[in-house]
This record gives structure tokens, C-alpha cells and sequence, in this order.
């Protein structure tokens, strides 16, 4: 085959791959009767993971003919690849901050609602060797400690929880998001980490969560909201509404989320 | 008949392929459009104050001490290395090899991983290594150099196995028949004839180590100052602020080009 030949059958498949995704992935919405149909592409929290996944196969069972596509990473990461023109019809984020990056720049389609709301707690290794009660305990000489950096919500609310017990402390590790945090806890590498309720939950048995005071003063709100561009704009209606829904908060309350 | 060749050579040189050609220009494109892309998206106006940000200094600083002591880490152990599985015969040294090449398809991140399990606090040698000297490497700047050792090693290995395998073996021989002993030839006849390479291998080596992230993160962990190299500073500026993030990632670029380029120019000889 020459070269020419060869450039003719690859642009061939180039053109035939990029028409077909065009019509496959028809973002029609509603079909005649009103159902939502097709597919809703829906960016999410990591911290929203393991409830998320449960939420979507639910939602699909609820709305034959609807497939979602779940993108899960760090709020900022998302609100990044939305404001650079990612395909996205919703975006749930784990702080304000990142939903706000994404309202200011006009991306959203009305204004974000809270679903959930999620609170600190101390994760220590499974059985709490050291005896950790409470945020002063963190400040002992010779306790290791985690926590996340302040630019990632998770680091900005310990910063908060801190100030809020007047706890001073030096951490060995600043880390990039809560499950590096939390890795470092599992690892025993460290004696104590400041995470979410909902990693410490999720994060089996060589994991304990110890519930502080403090965490009361360091909410984080998780806010959702459909997107201007959303390729299916009624699925992306569809989906914000079903996250709000008894059945979809109870997924959320089961993996140690509070109601809003 | 020589002037005949003289005038054929300069024309065929020349003329170069279509074929090679468009690939060669869409392969130098697809590499350098990306690095387009953060100098046209660059805040040039506030690039002096962003520069000078005590911060990004302390990171940069910390990345050429780490990468430059990882390289020498590198050079003490992996040259050894490569000359024995060059020049010495040993059963299992295909399997050796192989191993050798691990970190370059381990995902960095599982790479600390592995680096925790050994020297962690409950590692394997780190409980050992803490109760004995003392020593705890998590979380320390001797860790960050342990980390990008493990990743940037096998570039160096396989550049200086590579250089003496191609190396001539008459001159070890004839130095072997001159009474050499096996370190004196290595030292004075091995080495200096696989110059180029081990310097190649040894840029190589750096530049990986100084663009180290994953290894650095899980095994180091993150702490300005400690252990906060430069692609942990800009992975964490990329959290808040794009145009922070772009500057930090710029001065990484332009110091490890031109570091790279002046050691080129001095070491290895360019056709």
C-alpha cells in the first residue's frame, strides 16, 4: 500500500469515527413523551465516588434508555476542564469555591444548589494506638500528622478546625487531595490525618474516624448544578433533581454525608 | 571518481523524504505545540513578582539539590550495574535486566508505594533502619532523592549498558594483556572510552529526576522547604491559581533546557 493509500483509508476512518460519534451520541433529552433519553455526562467530586456510583446506577435503573458517565476528580480539576469547554452536562463540586470558578465564568445554567454538606474528622490507624481523642492530641511531640495542603478544600478546612481550637502544629506532609491524606494513615506512616467523614468511612478497617468539636466550625458545602453548554440539557435537569430526591439523599446520609 | 562522489553526496543529502519528512515535522509539532501553549497562555505581566515569589525559589532551589544528589546516587550505583550486565556473565542476567527496567513501567505513584513498604515505618528495612540509627527517610529531603533515585536509575543503566556493549572490548583486552587488573581497566580504559554515554545516561537521569512527581508525593510526601519540589508546587498552584501554575512550570522548562543544553555543548560532542 503507498503512503497516499494509506493516508486516504486512515482519513476514511478518521471522517467515518467522528460522523458516527455525531450520531450515536445524539444529546437528544427528552424524547416524545417527555422521558430523558440518552447519554449525561456528569462530573464529580472524588469525595463523591463510592455514593455517586450508587446514585448513577439507580438513576439509570429509574430511567431506562438514560446511560450517565461518571467523571470523578478533584473540584478543581473539574471546574478547570469545564471553564476550558469539556462536555460536561453536570458538575457536582465538594466545595463553593470551585462551583463559583465555574458560575463566574458563565458556565452554569441557573444557580447551584447544596446537596450535601461534609465535616471533618481524625483519621487514625485502625484501633487509635496513640490514643487520639481529640485536635490537641495532634499537637503532642512525636505524633506525625497529615494533613491536605490549604489550596484543596479538604486542607482549607482543617486550616479552619485548627484555628477554631487554637491548636498550633507542624504537619510532616501537606498533601495533594484527602485520599493521599488517607493513604498515608492506611500506610501507618503517619499518626493522624484530617479528613472527610466520608473517607474515613469509606476507607475499610485499618482506618478509625475520631469525631472533634471543632469540625462543626468547618463545613464544607457540596453544591450541584447544570451546565450552559450541556450537550443534554433535560438529562442534565433530570439528574440535579434526582440528587435532591429522598432516595438519592439517603445514599448520600449512608455514606456519613449530612442533609443540607 | 572522488569528485564524481563529491558533487553526489551534498545533493542527496539534500533531498529528503516526503515520507520521513511530514512524519518527522507532525512528531516535532506534537511535541512542541504543548510547550507553545504555556508560553502564549504565560501572564508576561506579572511574570517578575510571580518569579520572585519566595516559594517558587525555595521548590526550584530544592529540585536541582534533589535531582543533581539523586544523579550522583545513580552514577555510584548504576554504573556498576550496567557494567556488570555488560561485561559479565551470569546466570539469570536476562531476568536481572529486566528488573533493572521495572521503575520505567511502574506507575511512579505505586513506585512509592513500594518505597514505603521497604523504607516506611513499618516497612521492611525502615522500622530496622529507625530502631538502629535513627534514620527516617518518609517525609524527609533524603527521601525526595530516594524516590527520584528509584525512578531515574534505569535511564542511567540502560544508556551506559548501551554505551558498553557498542564500546570497542579490544581496548580492555589489550590493557587486560598489559597486566591491568580488572578495576584498572575499568577506571582507565572502560570509563574514559564510554564517556559520552555515561554523560548522556547522566542527563537523562537528571532531567527525569527533576521532573520526578508521582514517587516523590507518595513516598516524600508535600511540606515547602522539605520536601516540595517543583512538579509538587506546580500540581498544588494548579488547585487555585492556572496562571501561577503555568509561570512555575515555565521556569522548570527553561532552567532544565538550558542546564541540558550548556552540558551538551561541554560534554557531549554534537555532529
Amino acid at each position: 500500500m503507498s503512503g497516499r493509500s494509506v493516508l486516504a483509508t486512515l482519513t476514511a476512518i478518521a471522517v467515518l469515527a467522528l460522523t458516527g460519534c455525531g450520531g450515536g451520541d445524539d444529546p437528544a433529552g427528552d424524547d416524545a413523551d417527555g422521558r430523558v433519553t440518552g447519554t449525561v455526562t456528569v462530573f464529580a467530586a472524588a469525595s463523591l465516588t463510592e455514593s455517586f456510583t450508587r446514585i448513577v446506577s439507580d438513576f439509570e435503573a429509574a430511567n431506562p434508555g438514560v446511560t450517565v458517565t461518571l467523571n470523578l476528580a478533584g473540584s478543581s480539576a473539574l471546574a478547570n476542564q469545564i471553564n476550558q469547554g469539556a462536555p460536561a452536562d453536570v458538575f457536582a463540586s465538594a466545595a463553593q469555591k470551585n462551583m463559583a470558578t465555574v458560575t463566574e465564568a458563565g458556565n452554569a445554567e441557573g444557580t447551584p444548589s447544596v446537596f450535601a454538606r461534609n465535616q471533618l474528622v481524625i483519621a487514625v490507624p485502625g484501633g487509635n494506638p496513640r490514643g487520639v481523642t481529640g485536635l490537641a492530641d495532634l499537637a503532642r511531640p512525636g505524633v506525625k500528622v497529615a494533613l491536605c495542603a490549604d489550596q484543596v478544600p479538604c486542607g482549607a478546612a482543617a486550616r479552619t478546625a485548627l484555628t477554631a481550637a487554637g491548636v498550633a502544629l507542624t504537619p510532616v506532609t501537606l498533601e495533594q487531595d484527602v485520599k493521599g491524606a488517607l493513604a498515608k494513615v492506611k500506610l501507618g506512616e503517619v499518626d493522624a490525618a484530617l479528613v472527610y467523614r466520608t473517607d474515613a468511612r469509606a476507607a475499610s478497617a485499618d482506618v478509625t474516624g475520631v469525631e472533634f468539636p471543632e469540625s462543626a466550625r468547618a463545613v464544607n458545602d457540596y453544591p450541584i448544578v447544570a451546565l450552559k453548554d450541556a450537550p443534554n440539557p433535560a438529562g442534565a435537569r433530570a439528574f440535579v433533581a434526582y440528587v435532591r430526591s429522598t432516595p438519592a439523599q439517603a445514599v448520600l446520609a449512608g455514606a456519613g454525608f449530612q442533609a443540607p | 571518481m572522488s569528485q564524481a562522489l563529491a558533487r553526489v553526496v551534498p545533493r542527496r543529502r539534500g533531498r529528503v523524504p516526503a515520507a520521513l519528512l511530514i512524519p518527522a515535522g507532525l512528531g516535532l509539532l506534537f511535541l512542541v505545540l504543548p510547550l507553545a501553549g504555556l508560553v502564549v497562555r504565560a501572564p508576561w505581566t506579572t511574570l517578575p513578582q510571580r518569579l520572585t515569589a519566595p516559594g517558587a525559589l525555595t521548590a526550584l532551589r530544592l529540585s536541582v539539590q534533589t535531582a543533581t544528589l539523586a544523579t550522583g546516587l545513580c552514577l555510584l550505583l548504576g554504573v556498576p550495574l550496567a557494567w556488570l550486565l555488560a561485561r559479565v556473565e551470569f546466570p539469570g542476567r536476562r531476568l536481572v535486566r529486566a528488573l533493572v527496567t521495572v521503575p520505567l513501567v511502574l506507575p511512579p505513584v505505586v513506585g512509592g508505594v513500594a518505597l514505603l513498604l521497604v523504607f516506611g515505618r513499618r516497612g521492611l528495612l525502615g522500622g530496622w533502619l529507625d530502631a538502629t540509627f535513627g534514620v527516617t527517610l518518609p517525609f524527609t529531603t533524603a527521601g525526595v532523592v530516594l524516590a527520584e533515585a528509584f525512578v531515574a536509575m534505569p535511564f542511567l543503566v540502560i544508556a551506559v549498558e548501551g554505551a558498553l556493549r557498542a564500546a570497542d572490548h579490544r581496548y580492555e583486552e589489550a590493557a587486560a594483556t598489559l597486566g591491568a587488573g580488572r578495576w584498572t581497566t575499568f577506571t582507565h580504559v572502560t570509563l574514559p572510552l564510554v564517556a559520552p554515554g555515561l554523560a548522556a545516561g547522566a542527563v537523562l537521569c537528571w532531567a527525569r529526576a527533576l521532573g520526578e512527581f508521582g514517587a516523590t508525593i507518595t513516598f516524600a510526601g508535600n511540606y515547602p522547604g522539605r520536601t516540595q519540589t517543583m512538579p509538587l508546587a506546580v500540581y498544588l498552584a494548579l488547585e487555585t491559581d492556572l496562571e501561577s501554575a503555568i509561570v512555575l512550570s515555565l521556569v522548570l522548562l527553561i532552567v532544565s533546557v538550558g542546564i541540558l543544553a550548556a552540558l551538551r555543548d561541554r560534554w557531549l560532542a554534537s555532529p
